[in-house]
């Protein structure tokens, strides 16, 4: 299961920690944040609810970069 | 701009002109002490609120030490001192204000290079004109078009999902898949490419895959997942950024309290106001914002500039492998050469040429054998089935059949040796057909691949790029891959090979490669997928729609000219160039500036100029990376 989320971040290493904290979130399985196209790519465990999992995610992004966004 | 930034920059140009004003009103004397302060606050805030608050969310998330925490500490410190010292603020709210500017530029500068990119992989569809039983178009989102459906592709839309036509012709512009700006002609029967744009007539589609399994998607899916897979810089300055900047905070902690500490234990003047400031001056100048932003910005901008010369890179690690190859290993057939098969001569005829390549003609006219397609092109007539009777193919050797009333027969040596006829040697390279008529012998037809018109030229450039070993490998016989080797100037060559000798040919060549270099493998994705994931480098070329080669390839070329192989290491030797350039400058400067800070020579102003210049070079250095066009 994998699903394409358009973002919005400032630059690239907030990107980068964005990934970061999408990839520690419970239920995802990879994440890849694309700077260049505003995209964040999260593959997701086997079974999870990706809305409540991009909540989450959601949540940890903004607690390491507060200007970002994820359009759910 | 978008809103977000002229907002930044409605802010940036009232705290500068606030603190121009108040830089020149004679204040001195009328308002010193709190007034002053409070003065300067005004500006300060409004230009660095928001990093205020940030830096504060970060301690409370537990994530301090960024660059809005070093900044915010570094300002606060500035007006502190000034407040408890000099009573000059200006320095601390330039800070902010500098710090602001800098950001501003970088947003702008990222903002304005993928708009660029976007633009040149402006290939996705967006809708699909859907035509269903009777007719009637619906326009509908192409992820909802199934297999085997019609759609309507008008002049001047991009064609929404890979499919056949059945109805019109046109050209078509696949400059945003390929680079390529000569249009494509297509006609009912051939087969179309989802992100092609229709640039004359209407044609109807009937699709043949999903939109998700599309060429268009596949694309974007792989240039999207592009920044999975990084290079050593990004990572380098991941790990640096994550290391340095809590280091540099203690770094700077340590030079406000030591030296006044050890002042005051040898019983002299502490003077901690000026290691305070000392300490705050290192704080801004090790802010690694050059290094955080520039670095991810030049790999996005190269690979951005690669894809609209349709290189598609996967990662920004094979950027890295790509600039450092110095073998590339080549298949022939489709890499080299075109991988068709066209009729290069007529031979030894003993009967009028154009006879010879008739009969052939009319005796494979039911045939799908690549020989045959090409003989029926060559001949170039409609052929007519009332002319052919008792066709019979012999697998492996040839046909025979009954044309105008004549025994004909067409197939290679040993076919024409079965029948006691003595076929006439051929000395060129390629496959030989031999044809008989009633038994005796009547000439060959020579039937080569052709050498493609940029090999040569492409070899060359390798050659002059310093690529010290170009290997070519082939299944062919070893007389025409010599030939080909020769005139397109490889001077090793591997033939006879079966697809799995190809992979035990490279991994032997893997080993032999010197270190910290790399192999490249270009192939054209068909029955070569494990050599293109076993080298260190697998280059496909012109891959589209094959999604095996697409799968295992690491760098994509869309179409298939083979100059687009020394263009691909151009663009990431640049690339990395670029990397490495700024990774130095940067740290260069900063440690420059440190030194000079920690030992007081510099001030507030120079750190500044550190901080911010040094970014906003380093940003306008990545972006370079992006022009790849010239290369």
């Amino acid at each position: 299961m994998k699903k394409t989320y358009k973002i919005d971040v400032d630059c690239a290493n907030c990107a980068a920690k964005m990934e970061d904290a999408a990839r520690k979130t419970a239920g995802v399985a990879d994440c890849t944040v694309n700077f260049m196209t505003l995209k964040m790519i999260v593959s997701f465990d086997e079974g999870a609810d990706h809305n409540t999992v991009m909540q989450d995610v959601l949540k940890n992004c903004k607690r390491i970069e507060s200007d970002c966004e994820i359009f759910l | 701009m978008n809103r977000k930034q002229k907002k930044v920059l409605i802010r940036i140009i009232i705290a500068a002109v606030f603190m121009v004003v108040l830089h020149f009103l004679p204040l001195d004397g009328v308002m010193d002490g709190w007034l002053r302060f409070f003065l300067y606050l005004i500006p300060y805030l409004v230009v660095g609120y928001d990093i205020l608050i940030k830096a504060w969310k970060g301690i409370r998330n537990r994530q301090p030490f960024d660059e809005n925490y070093l900044m915010a500490v570094a300002s606060i410190g500035a007006i502190v001192l000034g407040r408890v010292r000099t009573g000059d603020y200006a320095e601390g709210a330039a800070v902010m204000l500098f710090y602001q500017i800098g950001e501003l530029f970088q947003s702008v500068a990222v903002g304005r290079s993928r708009r660029n990119i976007s633009d040149l992989m402006d290939i996705r569809p967006d809708y699909a004109n859907l035509e269903d039983e009777s007719g009637h178009t619906e326009r509908v989102d192409p992820d909802e078009v199934e297999i085997g459906s019609v759609v309507v592709v008008s002049a001047g839309e991009k064609i929404p999902i890979d499919g056949v036509v059945i109805e019109g012709h046109s050209a078509l512009d696949t400059s945003a898949l390929t680079g390529e700006s000569v249009p494509r002609s297509v006609r009912e029967g051939e087969d179309v490419i989802s992100g092609c744009i229709n640039t004359s007539g209407t044609l109807r589609i009937r699709t043949t895959r999903e939109f998700g399994e599309s060429t268009a998607s596949r694309i974007l899916d792989l240039v999207e997942n592009a920044s999975s897979r990084k290079s050593r810089q990004e990572n380098f300055i991941t790990r640096f950024a994550r290391i340095y900047t809590p280091a540099v905070c203690y770094a700077a902690l340590a030079l406000a309290l030591l030296p006044p500490l050890v002042l005051l234990v040898a019983g002299q003047q502490p003077q901690w106001g000026d290691w305070i400031m000392r300490a705050l001056t290192f704080l801004v100048i090790s802010c690694p914002c050059a290094l955080v932003i520039s670095i991810p910005l030049t790999f996005f901008a190269g690979i951005g500039g690669a894809s609209h010369e349709g290189i598609l890179v996967k990662g920004s690690n094979y950027f890295e492998a790509l600039a450092n190859t110095d073998t590339v290993v080549m298949d022939k057939t489709g890499t080299m050469t075109c991988g068709v098969f066209e009729v290069a001569g007529i031979h030894h005829a003993h009967i009028p040429e154009s006879a010879v390549l008739e009969y052939a003609a009319l005796a494979e006219m039911h045939s799908t054998h690549p020989i045959a397609l090409s003989l029926l092109k060559a001949w170039g007539k409609d052929p007519d089935p009332s002319r052919v009777s008792d066709v019979e193919e012999i697998a492996g050797h040839g046909v025979k059949a009954r044309v105008d009333g004549k025994q004909i027969t067409v197939g290679n040596e040993k076919l024409m040796a079965s029948l006691k006829i003595d076929p006439q040697p051929c000395s060129s390279v390629g496959t030989v057909v031999h044809v008989a008529v009633d038994g005796s012998y009547a000439g060959h037809i020579l039937i080569a691949d052709r050498i493609k018109p940029q090999a040569a030229e492409a070899v060359h450039e390798l050659k002059t790029m310093g690529i010290s070993r170009i290997v070519m490998l082939t299944g062919d016989r070893k007389a025409a891959a010599q030939t080909i080797a020769h005139e397109v100037g490889i001077d090793q060559v591997f033939s006879e090979l079966l697809p799995e000798d190809k992979v035990s040919q490279v991994e032997t060549l893997l080993q032999s490669r010197r270190t910290g270099k790399t192999l490249a493998f270009v192939g054209d994705g068909i029955n070569d997928a494990p050599v293109l994931s076993r080298a260190d480098v697998g280059i496909a070329m012109g891959a589209l729609g094959s999604d095996a080669a697409i799968e295992a390839a690491d760098i994509v070329l869309m179409d298939d000219d083979p100059l687009k192989i020394s263009k691909a290491i151009r663009i990431a030797r640049k690339c990395i160039r670029i990397a490495n350039e700024n990774i130095v400058f940067a740290i260069a400067v900063k440690l420059i500036c440190l030194l000079l800070g920690a030992l007081g020579l510099a001030g507030m102003w120079l750190a500044i100029f550190a901080d911010v210049g040094v970014m906003i070079l380093a940003v306008l250095n990545a972006i370079r990376a992006l022009k790849v066009s010239h290369l």
